[in-house]
């Protein structure tokens, strides 16, 4: 079986991403990445230190099999994230973007109008574009006509870890799109990220609840597996829920004896 | 204009004393069991008939502050441009009638002690200084920012209540957060406290995060003077005006300090003593009403509750600081402001954040993210 997914160019084997935050160390971050063998680490510019070479988070991250993936956080409005990107690219030496602008700094909710605007400047600057946003099926096409390379919808409430309270947009979006989908904020536990690939996400990103749970290093190791099964079950093909028990003599048999 | 005024108008002190001194065991039971508190809630939380509820109530603020911003701690230092003040406020030690050398930095000075705060680790500075609005007004601000925007990726302001316009050019200068401290909320009393100058126009003062919430500015912070009055009362209302700005400037950051009243030169003591205790009990208040708050605890506080406030709430904390103008390079051995408690280093306070399993975060902040003219 091949479990191997593409954004743009580059091709991932695991499926589970991982953000930087909220770690007790550096130490401890780095060994969360590396059990939940995750390729694709999201890492906020306004929490890179260019000047010192001490950087407790880059100094773990440099690393040919992570792909880094500097995001916006901080910004309020498109221009701000544009201009955020363009650093982050010269910081990072990346062109890869998790574009977030969320102007509301008490739950973070994304701003979809302000993300679209910066999503059309950045794709024409050669961004990479991964938009955190809404579970807005509308807000997705709009996105991917625009040049985003992925699309990254909300779960629940960032840092919640309250699971897949959109889970009903999430298959529209998931349906529907033609980019790959990853679901990002809210998940809260191994079960709610096997869902998110159960019900057909490409991939899922995690953050809060690996680094502020117990043991990091568990955790991670937790989500690493939880998400290989729930893509394993998507992939077999599970059947379809059954609220009611199937009648063992049909309804319909009489048709045969007319 | 719309501002707290109105909505402060609408209490009066006494009554939120009595209101305070009203709540039972079986309301602060009734509180906890909620998952989300309003400010009614927050007047149980503080009340006497909490104490009881001390433990459960920093378990809470734990696990909520965790899972808000995660095992950080964010430090900043102080940084003294003047101690030239025309107003006398009676607690402080440069009240314009204490008679001490007064000092303002130079742009030379201002470079060497941002170096100084630099050196230590720091790349977030809080600019302080007390109010003199001729010489130490808005374009002395601004020309102090732009000695040390290559220094700092985070810069806040601790100064005189100032207009919107100015705070709307301090932003545009990269400033990202001013605080303010209303000192007490108790109306008869406020002008006892300050008698001259233009601090004693409670007013005024009342409506300064108002002004700087129509600037655009990132971040507000709040406070009381801990021990002027008494702490329940004017910390709910400092928590009522928080309520307020949230709702009116959703894109703006809050955060609230404690200052706890210190001893300093000329002074007088505090009226009301504050336990240990009480202030522990004050911080999970405001943390489980409200989780996305900025906690910040000083060098004021002592050692032992400083490192036990590590993993209970807070979220920045400063250290090594000075409260004199020069007081890191140019010149310690001026007056200053207040003594700290905590005068351990930078390095001290590091390793007690590391040994609870927390990380030190110098830095969060890009000065890019304020460089943009706020649409009105």
């Amino acid at each position: 079986m091949n479990n191997n997914f593409k954004i743009a160019d580059r091709t991932f084997t695991s499926r589970l991403f991982m953000g930087t935050g909220k770690f007790g160390s550096g130490e401890e971050m780095k060994n969360a990445i590396i059990a939940s063998e995750s390729e694709l680490v999201t890492v906020a510019l306004k929490r890179i230190d260019q000047e010192t070479n001490t950087d407790e988070i880059l100094v773990h991250l440099r690393q040919p099999h992570i792909q880094l993936l500097p995001n916006t956080s901080g910004a309020r409005t498109a221009s701000e994230a544009v201009l955020a990107a363009e650093l982050a690219r010269e910081a990072m030496e990346t062109n890869w973007l998790k574009l977030e602008i969320h102007p509301d700094p008490r739950y973070l909710m994304p701003d979809p109008i302000e993300t679209l605007i910066a999503c059309e400047q950045l794709a024409k600057k050669g961004f990479i574009i991964l938009p955190y946003i809404h579970a807005d099926p509308v807000l997705c096409k709009r996105l991917e006509d625009v040049g985003t390379a992925a699309v990254m919808p909300l779960g629940s409430p960032i840092g919640s870890n309250s699971g897949l309270k959109t889970i009903d947009f999430l298959k529209i979006i998931i349906e529907q799109s033609q980019v790959p989908v990853i679901i990002d904020a809210g998940i809260g536990s191994p079960s709610d990220a096997a869902k998110a690939m159960e019900i057909g996400s490409d991939a899922v990103l995690v953050n809060t609840a690996i680094a502020t749970s117990t043991n990091p290093t568990k955790a991670a190791h937790a989500f690493k597996i939880a998400v290989q099964a729930g893509r394993m079950a998507y992939e077999a093909g599970l059947p379809a829920e059954q609220l009611a028990a199937k009648a063992s003599s049909p309804l319909t048999a009489f048709l045969t004896d007319i | 204009m719309k501002s707290f005024k109105a909505i402060f108008e609408g209490y009066d002190w006494d009554s939120v004393k009595t209101q305070i001194a009203a709540v039972t065991q079986h309301d602060v039971e009734r509180a906890l069991s909620k998952e989300k508190l309003d400010i009614k809630d927050f007047i149980t939380l503080i009340s006497k008939a909490a104490k009881p509820f001390i433990e459960k109530m920093a378990k809470r603020s734990q696990r909520i502050t965790q899972q808000r911003f995660g095992k950080n701690i964010q430090l900043y230092a102080p940084l003294y441009l003047s101690n030239e003040c025309q107003n006398i406020c009676t607690y402080c030690g440069f009240s314009m009638d204490n008679e001490i050398p007064r000092r303002t930095l130079s742009k030379a000075e201002i470079i060497l002690e941002a170096q100084a705060v630099r050196k230590m680790g720091f790349q977030h500075v809080l600019l302080v200084a007390g109010e003199a609005n001729k010489t130490v007004g808005t374009p002395y601000f601004l020309e102090a920012v732009r000695q040390i925007e290559s220094i700092f990726p985070q810069i806040s302001i601790e100064v005189q209540p100032l207009e919107t316009e100015d705070y709307r050019q301090l932003h545009q200068s990269k400033v990202n957060a001013v605080l303010v401290y209303q000192e007490t909320y108790h109306k008869e009393v406020y002008k006892n406290y300050h008698p001259k100058g233009k601090k004693s126009n409670f007013n005024y003062r009342l409506e300064t995060p108002d002004r700087v919430g129509r600037s655009g500015m990132h971040k507000i912070g709040l406070g009381v003077l801990l021990g002027l009055e008494d702490w329940r009362v004017d910390s709910f209302f400092n928590a009522l005006h928080i309520d307020y700005l949230q709702k009116t400037y959703w894109k703006t950051k809050y955060s609230v300090s404690f200052p706890r009243l210190r001893p300093a030169e000329g002074v007088q003591k505090p009226n009301f003593h504050m336990e240990d205790a009480d202030l522990l009990q004050l911080i999970c208040a405001y943390r489980i009403w409200n989780p996305d708050l900025e906690i910040s605890l000083s060098t004021r506080e002592h050692e032992l509750f400083r490192d036990n406030l590590i993993h209970l709430g807070i979220t920045s904390m400063s250290a090594a600081s000075k409260t004199n103008p020069g007081g890191y390079v140019v010149e310690p051995q001026s007056l200053e402001q207040f003594e700290i408690s905590d005068e351990r280093p930078v390095s001290i306070i590091v390793d007690k954040i590391r040994a609870q399993g927390y990380q030190p975060v110098w830095k969060d902040w890009h000065p890019e993210y304020t460089s943009e003219k706020e649409k009105d």
